[in-house]
């Protein structure tokens, strides 16, 4: 195993389950990875041994642009919440799982809070949506989606935005699309306590007032929705891309909407609204 | 006796409507099953096994109980029972978050003896399976369709084929999972539903809990896809409505992706071992096959054969074999697409043995004159002449091909629907039924019928369905019904309250009912001109609400398709690239052009995913799937479509549904193609890379 004997911030963890052979690679996104491990744990065997073992990414590997900066930033945010690596990994509830953890920057994972439900840490974050300010004691293992859809403010109000669907959980599809700074991101993927001082704006924040977005009225008249599911996702990502684009091409257009899925099979539609809705921006 | 009158003259039937919900399904305000959160409501979630089989010799529950947040745990299996594939559901919980009861799942005990296993269809049909099922070797019986004199038939063939095809297991994979929301009042139940017929599981609840269906209300405002897995509360609704019972609170438990996967339904497998023949001029004289598939446990694995060809002599065996996985369920054209997938590779097969294009083969014998014109129009739209005359012939390494296939579909509807329309005396309109649209845009299409036939537009109509409680059924939406079903009574209803209104307002000012004119959205009587407004306020205190009737000739079943693919086939890397689809469809008489048009695009891309990429992978070792996720199943997604000619082929018929129809062509036409690119035949979906490759390698 190279990097076990690693010191440094990682830029890769592998979990494995000691009863099985396959471990599953995973690259630390900035949000990702910890949601990806929440899932593994979730469906191990009472009777697995999870290990975890990480290291730093040789230079040529896929993430290896990622600003060591910027991983500086992140692990900075999450403690300013209160809230270390350490405790994170406490929190995530292992189960029954006896949990091997590698190297030590990644500290050992409690075996038995999560089934006692004891030591489950909390914290009160603010967060900025649709232009609203809603204060939320949150888990940390609780994504963004899960606050959006199904959070409680410390006033005791829903936040009832249930726009961004759950599908996947685990960034696969795309129904879970919201736009934090601008940019399109999977809600599933990225923890609430990591969303503080960002402008998150869901489809629900899209139109003026009650003037629908371009690219809401676009995908109406062109029927790009059918059971209307994925709708919201779709809708979000096309705003993010001609935020960037506003000259797509049908082949960028299917590249950049390549994160969602539409199970009815509207994309031919989505296609034509997203080209039109550039037209009508312009 | 009711008619539709010529729809071209319509304004609105057959034009381009855009759907009644599209506002809040782009702005996130729809609210599905999954988004509907009740005051006090509680997180149901289901522990399910992990192991494919073995007999639970313990449950501990009190682990889960005790945490804190968690207000129920209920055993959903008893233990000494057989426990009989992944997924299957040990017990449920509620707890105030999604989190917790996450929680709470991992810390309930269940000790089990394991019992071998198998989920290889080969396997289990050796004698050396376990015996996992109540049949013989693990097969149900045969099913014998036999018709003419088949040794006959062989004598007068000049050419024969001997083929296998086998097609995968295909997952519903709905985005909403299944799930419902329960609530008590008392003895009352209300239950928001993922489902494809609110009837039907408003039913199911009442038995299920021993209640009179009038003290079950089931909703389903909004849902997120079904493709024939929705029919029922399941384990699933049943827990959530116990859980509910049990804590008092409302408690929501939707499916997990994985949970969805692996338990929800799916298309079965099917392995065909096909014999055919024909005579040199192109007629089929006989036709043989013995086939298989497996769903899992349960049945429901068939195929159509000899499909929509006329064959003097035939024989046809079917049957079941089980596996310790998931059952199957109803999915868009239940054997159809495997059936469709055999028959258009036969097809090309023998027609290229009696050196026949394979398209004049087709139409010597497919009887349907509709299919027939819709063949001439898809062929030169594709351009079936640029076909490589010999398959495979192109040179270089990127070669392309085209290819055709054909589906029929009944889908006629039938009797069963209750609908009202109510006018209201400030102008407002109601169309009432107890239907639900799946996504399929069924709430638009009665409000087109009710607008033209009351001269408004469908926006002034307010659709109200996917609620039990007016009371007024309509049946699941299966079989591409819904449509020719409940079409007839909106329209007969509509017919009825136009009558009602014009009646009332003949009397109103003696005149008799002919001069009294309802068009655009106005009233014309004798000289005066009233707005709808102004005529509908005479009502003063009294309504108009009138229910619609059954009638036979305002619908018509049987819809005949073909589909035509032109692909290119990366003889290198063996990865089929999809240039172009052309869908023909009959769509009888067309209700919302722009909806079919989104049907007929749904159905052809679920056929895509069918042909090239979706397959339910079990692992024989430890027998679990291995790709319950939306990372390893693969259905289709935006970089996979080609560009899709939609074409719904006026018949000037009367109204029918097409579900399911555009979806079953599609893999036949697609696996032609890549047969003409590269001259080599790929007998098994999906047709990924590796199985072109060997294919290649092997020719
Ligand atoms: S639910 Fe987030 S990407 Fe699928
Ligand atoms: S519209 Fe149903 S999943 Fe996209």
């Amino acid at each position: 195993m190279q990097g076990a004997s690693c010191v440094e911030p990682i830029d890769w963890v592998e979990v494995w389950l000691s009863n099985r052979g396959d471990p599953a690679h995973l690259h630390l996104s900035k949000d990702g990875c910890r949601i990806h491990i929440r899932y593994l744990v979730q469906e191990v065997c009472p009777t697995s041994r999870l290990v975890i073992q990480g290291g730093q990414m040789a230079e040529d590997t896929t993430r290896s642009t990622d600003q060591p900066e910027d991983r500086q930033k992140d692990l900075h945010q999450v403690n300013k919440t209160g809230l270390s690596r350490r405790n994170f990994l406490k929190g995530l509830g292992t189960g029954a799982v006896a949990a091997t953890v590698a190297p030590a920057t990644l500290a050992e994972a409690d075996s038995h809070s999560a089934t006692t439900g004891a030591e489950i840490t909390r914290a009160t974050v603010k967060l900025s949506i649709n232009q609203q300010v809603y204060q939320i004691e949150v888990e940390p293992r609780t994504t963004l989606l899960t606050v959006l859809r199904d959070g409680i403010d410390t006033g005791g109000q829903r936040i009832d935005l249930t726009g961004a669907k759950e599908v996947c959980d685990r960034g696969a599809c795309g129904g879970c699309t919201i736009l934090v700074d601008g940019r399109s991101v999977y809600s599933c993927m990225m923890l609430a306590i990591d969303a503080e001082g960002k402008e998150i704006t869901t489809v629900e924040g899209l139109a003026d007032d009650n003037e629908l977005h371009p690219v809401q009225e676009a995908f109406i008249e062109h029927d790009a929705l059918m059971c209307g599911f994925c709708t919201p996702g779709f809708v979000v990502a096309s705003k993010a891309i001609l935020d960037q684009n506003p000259n797509p091409t049908r082949e960028e257009i299917q590249a950049e909407l390549s994160g969602n899925i539409c199970r009815c099979g509207t994309y031919p539609f989505i296609f034509e609204a997203v080209a039109s809705a550039a037209k009508k921006m312009k | 006796m009711a008619e539709w009158g010529e729809a071209r003259k319509s304004s609105l039937l057959g034009k381009y409507t855009q759907r009644l919900s599209g506002p809040q399904k782009v702005t996130g305000q729809a609210k599905y099953t999954f988004d509907i959160n009740r005051p006090g409501m509680l997180y149901g979630r289901i522990l399910r096994s992990h192991i494919p089989r073995g007999t639970l010799t313990a449950l501990d529950l009190s682990p889960a109980q005790q945490m804190p947040g968690v207000k129920a745990a209920i055993p959903l299996i008893e233990v000494g029972k057989e426990i009989r594939y992944e997924g299957q559901e040990i017990a449920a919980v509620a707890a105030d978050t999604k989190d917790i009861a996450a929680d709470a799942i991992r810390a309930i005990r269940f000790d089990y003896d394991p019992l071998d296993h198998v989920v290889d269809l080969g396997e289990s049909m050796s004698e050396s399976s376990p015996q996992i099922r109540d049949w013989e070797n693990n097969q149900s019986d045969r099913q014998i369709d036999e018709k003419g004199d088949l040794q006959a038939g062989w004598t007068t063939a000049d050419a024969v084929v001997e083929a296998t095809y086998s097609t995968e297991v295909q997952v519903h994979t709905c985005l909403e999972s299944h799930g419902h929301v329960a609530e008590w009042d008392g003895d009352q139940l209300t239950v928001w539903a993922s489902t494809q017929a609110v009837f039907g599981t408003r039913r199911d609840f009442a038995r299920h809990f021993e209640l009179p269906e009038d003290k079950v209300r089931v909703i389903t405002e909004h849902m997120g896809g079904g493709f024939g897995s929705k029919f029922g509360p399941g384990v699933e609704g049943q827990a959530a409505a116990k859980l509910a019972k049990e804590t008092g609170q409302p408690v929501k438990l939707m499916l997990t992706r994985k949970g969805e996967q692996n338990t929800a339904g799916n298309r079965p497998s099917m392995v065909q071992h096909v014999k055919a023949g024909a005579t040199k001029e192109g007629k089929l004289v006989a036709y043989e096959v013995s086939g298989y598939g497996t769903s899992g446990l349960g049945g429901g694995a068939g195929f159509t054969g000899p499909y929509v060809y006329q064959v003097p002599n035939y024989r046809t065996e079917k049957f079941n074999v089980a596996i310790n996985a998931g059952s199957g369920r109803a999915f868009r054209a239940p054997r159809h697409p495997q059936g469709a997938f055999a028959m258009d590779s036969l097809m090309d097969e023998l027609a290229e043995k009696i050196g026949m294009d394979s398209l004049e083969f087709r139409k010597l014998n497919d009887p349907n004159e509709i299919r027939h014109a819709e063949y001439d129009r898809g062929a030169e739209e594709i351009g079936w002449n640029r076909r490589q005359k010999v398959a495979g012939s192109a040179p270089g390494i990127q070669k392309r091909g085209i290819g055709v296939g054909s589906g029929q579909w009944g889908g006629g509807g039938g009797k069963g629907t209750k609908a009202r329309v109510n006018i209201n005396s400030d102008g407002t309109v109601e169309a009432v039924t107890g239907t639900q649209d799946l996504g399929t845009g069924i709430r638009t299409a009665i409000a087109i019928i009710v607008a033209d036939e009351l001269g408004l537009q469908p926006t002034d109509i307010t659709v109200k369905i996917g609620d039990t409680l007016p009371g007024l059924p309509s049946g699941g939406s299966g079989g591409s019904q819904t449509t020719p079903s409940v079409a007839p009574v909106v329209k007969t209803a509509a017919m009825a309250a136009k009558e009602s209104l014009i009646n009332h307002l003949a009397e109103k000012v003696n005149v008799v009912a002919d001069e009294v004119v309802i068009k655009e959205g106005s009233v014309t009587i004798g000289n005066n001109q009233l707005s709808w407004k102004e005529a509908a306020s005479t009502l003063g205190m009294e309504t108009i609400s009138e229910e619609g009737s059954w009638d036979e000739n305002l619908r018509e079943g049987g819809a005949a398709g073909a589909q035509f693919a032109e692909v290119e086939v990366d003889t290198e890397t063996g990865q089929v690239k999809l240039i172009k689809i052309v869908a023909v469809q009959d769509c009888g008489l067309i209700i919302n052009r722009l909806a079919t048009e989104s049907q007929i695009n749904g159905g052809v891309i679920g056929g895509i995913g069918y042909a090239l990429l979706e397959d339910r992978i079990m692992d024989g070792q430890t027998g679990r799937s291995l790709n319950s996720n939306l990372i390893d199943y693969k259905v289709a997604g935006a970089q996979e479509i080609p560009e899709i000619r939609a074409i719904a082929h006026d018949t000037d018929r009367k109204v029918t549904g097409i579900g399911e129809p555009v979806t079953i062509p599609t893999a036949g036409a697609i696996a032609n193609a890549v047969y003409n690119a590269i001259g080599v035949r790929v007998r098994s979906l999906p047709i990924t890379p590796d199985k072109v490759l060997t294919a290649l390698e092997e020719a």
